[in-house]
């Protein structure tokens, strides 16, 4: 059964009515949010519209069901964004289900992810009570840190219905450079001396087998100075993005296209891109942020995906493709963990696990 | 001695089991002086393990307790509990791991704040936040507080510089959160340890993000012959695009005391004075800096100046860094409040807090965090004219419910703690509170860590004891 609610008493209504419940944003990350059986589902995109904006402030707040698109759309009027860079913006993806999906894009480089830029949330609770946590005003210390924890919550601690997020001015010029090196261990020679550098991107991204996307960002009278230092920080000019082509390339990468196939996010750094590299072999891949971040399509036995993680010591997150555990990789389980839940939750309506007949 | 007291003696040797009241009196406060409190006992462990054991005990046999750091909460935060074990962590100080390739350093929890940057330095790496107290606060109590500093609105408090720790939880367990990666593919653990004021666990071993240092600093100081025009030109930075590392601004009676204090060679006319300082890329900051000029030129400053080296730099920071400790030459005593307002609300609070200074009879300096709205206003007060602390504190209450009122909150950094937590109510409703108590509650039904605290309740008594004893010996000042 689907429902989509219009209030928040509904979602409340809805919480304490059903037994299983499962929260939807748009649908842009199928496989965390594809209801299973007994499962009643909550489409989101009935709370949606900005509460609050004034961009003096760096303060967004607004209902869960809001899309992105129409949240970027305000920011870049005013000259801001939001820095954690949501993939999926075209594709419908609200701030609910990215916030609970955790999921941050290419220019979390700059300044941080999701997690860095959540200030405040509202969400009713398993039962069926409305819970506010943190704040909006950009710097606060009252009562535990309940926005953050609903970062990658993927629904099973409350069912989101408002957030608040510090944004910041985007910048006025930006321009990227592609640079294709002879190997792997170069061009991960090449991101560790960045990341030690005081250069500072917006965006460093690894496509194997070889080559760095590098994003600058700053003032337009400073940047063609920037570039050349770049350039000879690393020996060579690589290929200059710039203006609307620039825009197009990044516009692109926002939804993540590594082609047909299970998307997955993995967790991980730098250290472990050798090994995982002679291990994924053909699968489409791009890591972002230095190596904090992959994304990749896999095609073949989910399984293999989950002990090839396991063997380096990583999780990762199926977001589209059809299978029976979005969860990969390392048990990421333990008993601070399930406490938590259950105190959220008590009576496991939020469960990830389809429901006992 | 009772029996469950020598079961724990035997935990640890002599010298790191603490009860004759001699020993104990070191640790009968915290830097919020006001309150105080004789714990059951104290014990110092070295490792993991011990304790592991001594929270064990404490689970054991139903005795509350509290961990502590250097003891510099100033909300009544490591306060002991009355016949409660106190747990220190001084001697848990080591740097276990420095990897500067990697970017992180992994240090044990009565590791020194500062010296976590001292260690990064040969690499060109440093540890972003920095609270005033940096020189003597650990990192243990920074992640329970997520400290901040000058510069959050650019980098964030403690919390978005923490990759992992390594958790006693109050039933003696041990958990791993988070990990070496800056993502995470499942809810933030971390992020709800982290900021959790010594509720939820004890951190015994903490994995930090270490940054390259900024290339390039530039600072620039404005004088104002109103507090007003300064917040307006804070404003003014803001709406320019321009993310300035931090945006000081101190009030006249502040201004005084600091110069006074270090002879910082402020304008001494001067309103207001605002601190802003850029940094990062040379040739970006530089670019950055010709539009500063601009903005604060049509800002009505009536001198501004912009520091020439790392030695004149120093010298802007060193006023404002002494301004609260400097106010003590101006009063005997004073109370730091740490309130937080919307950045486009700073002027009406400022003017307000005027009115209630006056209602009071009590002198208020200011000095705060501009660009993310965190106001520290310093009440004065004299702690020997009788019921002069309880006006001082009421003033300080209505301070808080100020911020509330124009939507802010009641601490950016200091935390709530004893002295805070009557004031939950005003921010945060009954079942905001309750779904916190009952995370609280799942983890440690006896409510044993750091019992009393953060939750609305009945707080002790205030009375008057002067300042914190490394203040008064000059080592540390506050923000
Ligand atoms: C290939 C593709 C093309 C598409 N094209 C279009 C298009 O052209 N136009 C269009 O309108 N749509 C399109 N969609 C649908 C679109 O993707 C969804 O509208 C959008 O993705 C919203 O999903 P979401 O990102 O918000 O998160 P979801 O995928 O819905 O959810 C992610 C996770 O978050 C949880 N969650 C979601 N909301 C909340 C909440 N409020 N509180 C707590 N947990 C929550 C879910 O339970 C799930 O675990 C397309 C989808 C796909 C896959
Ligand atoms: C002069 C002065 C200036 C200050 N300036 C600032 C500032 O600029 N910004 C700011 O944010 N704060 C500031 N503070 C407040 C204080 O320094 C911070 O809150 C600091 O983080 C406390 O560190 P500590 O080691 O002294 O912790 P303590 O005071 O010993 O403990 C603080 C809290 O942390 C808990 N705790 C300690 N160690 C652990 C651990 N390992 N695991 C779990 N819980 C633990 C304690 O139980 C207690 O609740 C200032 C204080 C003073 C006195």
């Amino acid at each position: 059964m689907t429902l989509m609610p219009s209030s928040l008493a509904e979602v409340q209504e809805a919480v304490r009515t059903y037994q299983h419940v499962r929260p939807r944003g748009g649908g842009s990350k199928p496989a965390l949010s594809a209801p299973l059986e007994g499962q009643t589902v909550l489409e989101m995109t009935g709370l949606t519209g900005v509460l609050e904006y004034d961009p003096g402030e760096y303060v967004l707040v607004a209902r869960a069901g809001t899309r992105l698109a129409e949240v970027e759309a305000l920011l870049a009027e005013h000259g801001q964004y939001l820095p954690f860079d949501p993939p999926f913006v075209e594709q419908g993806a609200t701030l609910g289900g990215t916030v609970a999906a955790g999921l941050s894009g290419p220019m979390r480089q700059r300044y941080g992810g999701v997690r860095d830029f959540i200030l405040g949330v509202q969400f009713v609770d398993g039962q069926g009570r409305l819970v506010r946590g943190g704040g909006k005003v950009v710097k606060n210390a009252a009562g535990f840190d309940l926005p953050k924890l609903m970062v990658g919550s993927l629904g099973r601690l409350g069912i989101l219905t408002e957030v608040a997020f510090k944004v910041f001015p985007f910048p006025k010029a930006t321009a990227t450079l592609l640079v294709d090196f002879s190997g792997l261990e170069e061009a991960l020679e090449a991101l560790y001396r960045l990341t030690g550098s005081p250069i500072e991107l917006y965006a460093l991204d690894l496509l194997p087998p070889a080559t760095l996307a590098l994003r600058l960002g700053g003032l337009p009278e400073a940047l063609p100075a920037r570039l050349e230092r770049l350039q000879s920080f690393l020996g060579q000019t690589g290929q200059l993005l710039q203006e609307a082509a620039e825009a197009r390339y990044w516009r692109h990468l926002n939804r993540l296209p590594l082609g047909e196939g299970s998307l997955v996010k993995v967790a991980l750094t730098a250290r472990h891109i050798p090994d995982l590299e002679k291990a994924l072999g053909s699968t489409p891949r791009r890591y972002l942020s230095a190596g904090n971040l992959l994304y990749l399509t896999w095609n073949d036995e989910p399984d293999r995906l989950d002990a090839l993680l396991k063997a380096q010591g990583l999780s990762g997150l199926v977001l589209k493709g059809t299978v029976a555990r979005s969860q990969l990789g390392i048990n990421l389980e333990h008993v601070l963990g399930h406490k938590v839940s259950r105190a959220l939750d008590p009576q496991g309506k939020f469960s990830l696990h389809a429901p006992l007949p | 001695m009772s029996y469950s007291l020598d079961e724990l003696k035997r935990l640890f040797p002599p010298g790191r089991f603490l009860v004759k009241p001699g020993e104990l009196a070191p640790y009968e406060s915290d830097a919020l002086t006001a309150f105080r409190a004789r714990p059951l006992a104290v014990v110092l462990p070295e490792s993991h393990e011990e304790v592991a054991a001594a929270v064990r005990w404490c689970a054991k046999h139903q005795i509350p307790y509290v961990a502590r750091g250097s003891g510099t909460s100033l909300s009544g935060g490591s306060l002991p509990i009355d016949g409660g074990l106190l747990i220190g962590l001084n001697r848990m100080n080591k740097l276990l791991r420095l990897d500067a390739k990697e970017r992180l350093a992994v240090v044990q929890p009565g590791f020194i704040n500062l010296q976590v940057s001292n260690a990064a330095a040969p690499y060109g790496l440093y540890y972003a936040p920095d609270p005033s107290s940096q020189p003597v606060s650990t990192i243990g109590g920074n992640l329970a507080f997520n400290s901040g500093g000058a510069h959050c609105l650019k980098y964030g408090m403690t919390s978005n510089h923490v990759l992992a720790a390594r958790v006693v939880l109050p039933d003696g367990e041990t958990v791993e959160l988070g990990s070496e990666s800056l993502e995470n593919t499942g809810p933030d653990w971390l992020g709800l340890f982290v900021g959790s004021e010594g509720l939820l666990g004890i951190a015994t071993e903490v994995t930090l993000r270490l940054l390259p240092r900024p290339e390039t600093y530039h600072t620039v100081l404005a004088a104002y012959d109103s507090l007003a025009k300064a917040g307006e030109a804070v404003a003014a930075v803001v709406a320019s695009g321009l993310l300035p590392g931090a945006m000081e601004i101190m009030d006249s009676l502040a201004i005084e005391a600091a110069e006074a204090a270090v002879k910082a060679g402020y304008p001494l006319a001067a309103r207001a004075l605002l601190i802003v300082e850029l940094e990062g890329e040379t040739s970006q900051v530089e670019a950055e800096a010709r539009h500063l000029e601009e903005v604060i030129r049509q800002s009505g400053a009536y001198e501004v100046r912009v520091a020439q080296n790392a030695d004149e730099r120093m010298k802007i920071w060193k006023g404002r860094k002494a301004a609260f400790s400097a106010v003590g030459r101006l009063s005997p005593d004073y109370i730091v409040q740490d309130g937080v307002v919307p950045r486009s609300r700073l002027g009406q609070a400022l003017a307000e807090i005027e009115r209630l200074s006056a209602r009071y009879g009590l002198r208020v300096a200011n000095v705060f965090h501009a660009g993310d709205g965190n106001l520290h206003p310093l009440i004065l007060y004299n702690g020997r004219v009788e019921g002069e602390l309880q006006r001082a504190e009421e003033l300080a209450g209505e301070i808080l419910r100020l911020c509330v009122a124009l939507g802010g909150s009641i601490t950016g950094e200091h935390g709530v703690g004893m002295e805070k937590k009557a004031y939950m109510t005003e921010m945060f409703s009954e079942d905001d509170l309750n779904a916190m108590q009952r995370i609280r509650q799942a983890l440690d039904p006896g409510e044993l860590a750091n019992r009393g605290k953060m939750f609305p309740g009945e707080a002790p008594a205030l009375r008057f004891h002067g300042a914190h004893p490394l203040e008064k010996a000059g080592v540390i000042s506050r923000e």
